[in-house]
């Protein structure tokens, strides 16, 4: 195998991936001790609770982790190396959740409070009983290793998990035959690890072919999980796709691809995708959506171009007043049909801008649409739209106001456009609550409907006190005056 | 690699928190730059102390990860960190458990102790009980906007890791006769623990009883101050001095309440905040959660954010243990026709962990729940609570309730409503060393460690800190979770990012 070394350092730290083999090398010991040292400051803290005699072999030195190595042979080339990454760490003795130091570091400092890892409570808690209990259980923190252990020997699937689980370097080439490695990796689950997990799992990626990795999986569904989320943080779509259709997943095959179109950021492409997703075994409900998706981007380029061509042109006066702040692509339904109501009002539903026709292809409902139209309708400030979107024509030609939405909403979304009194008023005296209703005109001044609203309630002692807010001398003030006298005069008689 | 170009002589280092992954790692190598790191080290950070009886190990994916992806590498983290706790706290006697994950939890609790025998230590343990409790056990409370004075600092502006940004505004320092023209624009930052004597008093109380302890504070503060008058003697003065700093530290972190509480003030009573309120009580309490509603639909018409849809619908969601199809598919529907369509992939998630789900079984359980483990509590008494409803204003954790009934009478006496909530329940046991066994004194409380396996909100640990200081409650609580959260942060962490990941 070759690779290309980014510098000498790296190469001479760096691990060779070798089949394994066990060379006795002792009398290497001597000449490579100082290589070793520099290798072992970086390791860390080697679990000791095997005490086995130190090997010293070098040449025999595990491989760096498995995806490492992995991703060596798979790539073929890597631009730099290092040799010592060790395999997925897990906390340096059984429980203690305290830092791993490379041996260099005195642990007595650590627990002093020196040194730069110390920094949260935990830490000085469990350096208080440091003399009381960690001994029993993290006996490696007392003696740190120097050595750089080696392994030679054959471990079994069991503790080859363990080792890993604790951190320790292990080559997973050993485990040859399908066997063991199904062997290794019930192991691996059954030890809950997730990092140890994933490990095995790139190991036998690499190594199995895919119809038997799949039917293995199929058979745990721990791995599988850890599988599958382990390809969707990586991002490889295919293998995943792939897996989950030989799972019979579909649904989930359908999302995961249509999720694929958020990273197309050219909106031809990302139409294109899209048309290719509808086919795809989407759930009834979420099939229309999807439909509605790849619709709604094809009209919205046909409608961008357009008009990008119609605001350079400069002709329109309504997109020379108001020009356009953003593109309409990507945007969503409710948003296109807010601007398809203010720049492409009056077109006839043949057009693909126009709104009536977006609420025919997208069966917007009533109220939806008329909330929209109404709000974009309002900030042209088009009174006379406004009038006609909230006005019915009965079967006998009788004209009706009315609100799939309430008027009170109406008015709401007037007043925020700055709309005249004239026309708030309109609408504030068509709102059907009355505590609303004079809530509204009060707040905004249309003092007709108060002055309306107080003499349909016969309330004297409001109207007279309402007088006080009405400009002395003005027609609401006689108004008022002329409605209180007539109620005199009804009482009586 | 083009630092390293630039200053060959500097080294690189690289710290893994809280631990190495093998996925970090592979990214490295394929940028090309693992071997420039001179030191690769992890720092474990299992479980971190936020305050005296807080613990979090702040994994925000643990949820998402659990409950979405069915990968339970966190509650391996949560065990590890439970073992640590107990080499350093004891052996806990009892565990008790409902939920899958708490299930697992436990196994590997008991498979760790018995793979590790040479952890036994001679510790008198200081927990009585762990109460492990998945998240999905209680999906509703999560989604109920708080009302304590904690929870609503961060709903409003998030809490991260007890600190908290601030608009600048009402910190700026008035002095005297400026008109204040050069107001700050750094958002101003403040720690949040129980080392503050008035925070601490108020952080868990219900946000309507905050202001009178302020005004109290205020008038105590105040005559402390005038006490410099009645100094006469040298003797006084020194006193007085001698306590100034005290005194002044108070008034400030006074001022820093006062101004923090006013803020919050303009959010609730706001006529949105109310109309959001009235309409998650009136779910919580089981009104019309089978039909459309009105408000969210307001709502998504005037395009408030997604998340607090989201937390709407899916609040009523659960009240109603999943909705018709009619009104999921009506509410999906706007949704995605007002937001975009691609936020299927975001209410498939939800879907998924339970939060938005059409009725199956056509049974709806909550009403059940709710009246034999009373969650709803009309007369809720905010100043000077009796009950756990206080943190809602009227709604009792379920969570909370349920470790307040194991407790007391125990979990024999709602079986089965037990059975309705998802996951198993289950008790276990762990020997302790002989001599160890403690035997409580009369009148002693117990300590119990709760464990949220998903998350946890303020409120709950407000409601657990109420039953703590009860006088006859009998049990103490520390409390620990994978992480804190609130509606957003949670329902966030379930959303499908929609932006490819910026490389």
């Amino acid at each position: 195998m070759s690779r290309v070394r980014a510098d000498e350092e790296e190469y001479w730290h760096s691990s060779k991936f070798r089949a394994f083999t066990f060379d006795d090398e002792d009398d290497e010991l001597s000449q490579l001790k100082e290589s070793k040292r520099a290798v072992n400051s970086l390791r860390d803290i080697v679990d000791d609770d095997d005490d086995d005699l130190e090997r010293v072999s070098w040449s025999g030195e595990p491989v760096g982790s498995i995806s490492w190595s992995i991703k060596e042979t798979a790539s073929g080339s890597t631009s730099s190396l290092d040799g010592r990454d060790s395999s997925p760490q897990k906390g340096s003795s059984s429980y203690a959740a305290l830092p791993k130091q490379a041996s260099s570091y005195s642990l007595s400092s650590l627990f002093k409070g020196e040194g730069f890892l110390c920094a949260t409570q935990l830490c000085l808690s469990l350096s208080a009983l440091t003399d009381t209990g960690v001994k029993n259980y993290a006996p490696e923190l007392r003696r740190p290793k120097a050595e750089y252990k080696d392994y030679s020997s054959d471990w079994s699937p069991k503790d080859t998990v363990r080792r890993m689980q604790r951190g320790k370097v292990c080559s997973l080439e050993r485990f040859r035959s399908l066997q063991d490695k199904l062997v290794l990796l019930d192991e691996a689950v059954a030890g809950h690890d997730g990092n140890v997990i994933t490990a095995v799992l790139i190991f036998l990626k690499r190594t199995l072919r895919r119809e038997i990795l799949f039917r293995e999986l199929e058979v745990r569904q721990v791995a599988l999980c850890h599988l599958i989320h382990f390809l969707r943080e990586t991002g490889e779509q295919k293998f995943l796709l792939d897996l989950l259709r030989f799972l019979d997943r579909t649904e989930e095959v359908a999302l995961s691809q249509y999720r694929e179109h958020l990273n197309i950021q050219d909106v031809e492409k990302r139409r294109e995708f899209l048309k290719g997703c509808i086919g795809l075994p989407f759930s009834a409900e979420d099939t229309s959506h999807i439909q509605d998706h790849y619709t709604l981007l094809e009209r919205q380029i046909i409608i961008e171009a357009n008009d990008r061509h119609l605001e350079m042109a400069g002709q329109s006066e309504l997109f020379r007043k108001y020009p356009r702040k953003a593109s309409i692509l990507n945007m969503p339904l409710v948003t296109t049909l807010f601007y398809s109501c203010f720049y492409h009002y009056t077109e006839a539903e043949g057009m693909f801008s126009s709104p009536t026709n977006l609420k025919k292809t997208f069966k917007i409902p009533d109220k939806q649409y008329v909330l929209t139209a109404l709000a974009a309708r309002a900030k042209l400030r088009a009174w006379g739209d406004v009038d006609a979107l909230l006005t019915t024509k009965n079967w006998l030609g009788y004209t009706k106001k009315k609100a799939p939405i309430g008027f009170h909403r109406v008015v709401e979304i007037l007043q925020r456009n700055n709309a005249p009194v004239q026309v708030l008023q309109e609408y504030v005296r068509l709102v059907e609550d009355v505590e609303t209703r004079l809530n509204l005109a009060t707040k905004y001044k249309c003092h007709d409907v108060v002055i309306e609203t107080y003499r349909d309630l016969k309330d004297r002692i409001q109207l007279t006190a309402y007088k006080c807010k009405v400009e002395r001398g003005s027609a609401e003030e006689e108004k008022i005056n002329s409605i209180l006298n007539n109620m005199v005069r009804n009482y009586c008689f | 690699r083009e630092d390293r170009g630039r200053s060959p002589q500097r080294d690189f280092h690289i710290l893994f928190v809280p631990r190495r992954s093998l996925l970090c790692e592979q990214w490295l190598k394929e940028q090309g730059v693992l071997g420039s790191f001179i030191h690769r080290e992890q720092y474990s950070l299992d479980l971190i102390p936020f305050d005296g009886d807080l613990l979090s190990m702040e994994s925000e994916s643990a949820f998402k990860e659990c409950y979405l992806e069915s990968d339970q590498t966190s509650l391996y983290h949560a065990a590890k960190g439970l073992m640590t706790l107990q080499a350093l706290y004891g052996t806990i006697p009892q565990i008790f458990g409902k939920g899958d994950c708490a299930r697992h939890v436990a196994n590997m609790m008991i498979r760790m102790k018995r793979e590790f025998p040479g952890s036994q230590n001679s510790v008198f343990p200081v927990f009585d009980t762990l109460l492990l409790l998945d998240r999905n056990v209680d999906l509703l409370t999560p989604l109920a906007t708080q009302l304590t004075y904690e929870g609503l600092i961060d709903e409003i502006y998030g809490i991260q890791n007890t600190y908290v940004k601030l608009p600048p505004e009402k910190f700026a320092p008035k002095k005297q006769g400026e008109g204040g023209k050069d107001l700050p624009t750094e958002p101003k930052k403040l720690q949040l623990n129980s080392a503050e004597e008035l925070y601490a008093e108020i952080r868990d109380k219900n946000f309507n009883a905050v202001g009178s302890v302020l005004s109290k504070k205020a008038k105590i503060i105040s005559a402390a101050f005038e006490e410099r008058h009645h100094a006469k003697t040298v003797g006084e003065i020194k006193q007085f001095v001698s306590q100034l700093p005290h005194m002044q530290a108070a008034r400030s972190s006074l001022a820093n309440h006062t101004s923090i509480a006013e803020l919050i003030k303009d959010i609730t009573t706001s006529e949105d905040f109310f109309d959001n309120l009235t309409v998650e009580q009136e779910f919580m309490s089981g009104i019309d959660t089978d039909k459309v509603n009105n408000y969210i639909e307001d709502c998504i018409a005037q395009k408030h954010p997604l998340i607090k849809i989201l937390r709407l619908v899916c609040l009523q969601s659960v009240c109603n243990s999943g909705l018709k199809q009619k009104v999921l598919d009506h509410y999906k529907r706007e949704i995605l026709q007002t937001y975009g369509f691609e936020h299927i992939l975001t209410l498939n998630n939800l879907e998924k962990a339970g939060l938005l789900k059409p009725q199956t079984g056509g049974r709806n359980n909550y009403p059940t729940i709710r009246k034999t483990l009373r969650l709803w509590m009309d007369d809720v008494n905010e100043q000077n609570p009796n009950d756990i409803s206080y943190v809602y204003s009227g709604y009792a954790p379920l969570s909370v309730r349920l470790a307040q009934l194991l407790a007391r009478p125990g979990w024999r006496s709602i079986e089965e409503v037990l059975k309705m909530l998802p996951g198993p329940h289950f008790e276990e046991r762990q020997q302790l060393p002989t001599g160890l066994q403690k035997k409580r004194q009369h009148g002693e409380n117990r300590v119990t460690l709760v464990f949220f396996l998903g998350g946890v909100t303020y409120a709950e640990i407000a409601a657990l800190r109420f039953l703590s200081q009860m006088e006859d409650g009998g049990t103490e609580y520390v409390i620990a979770t994978t992480k804190l959260i609130n509606g957003t942060t949670w329902i966030k962490s379930l959303m499908e990012k929609l932006e490819p990941a910026p490389l």
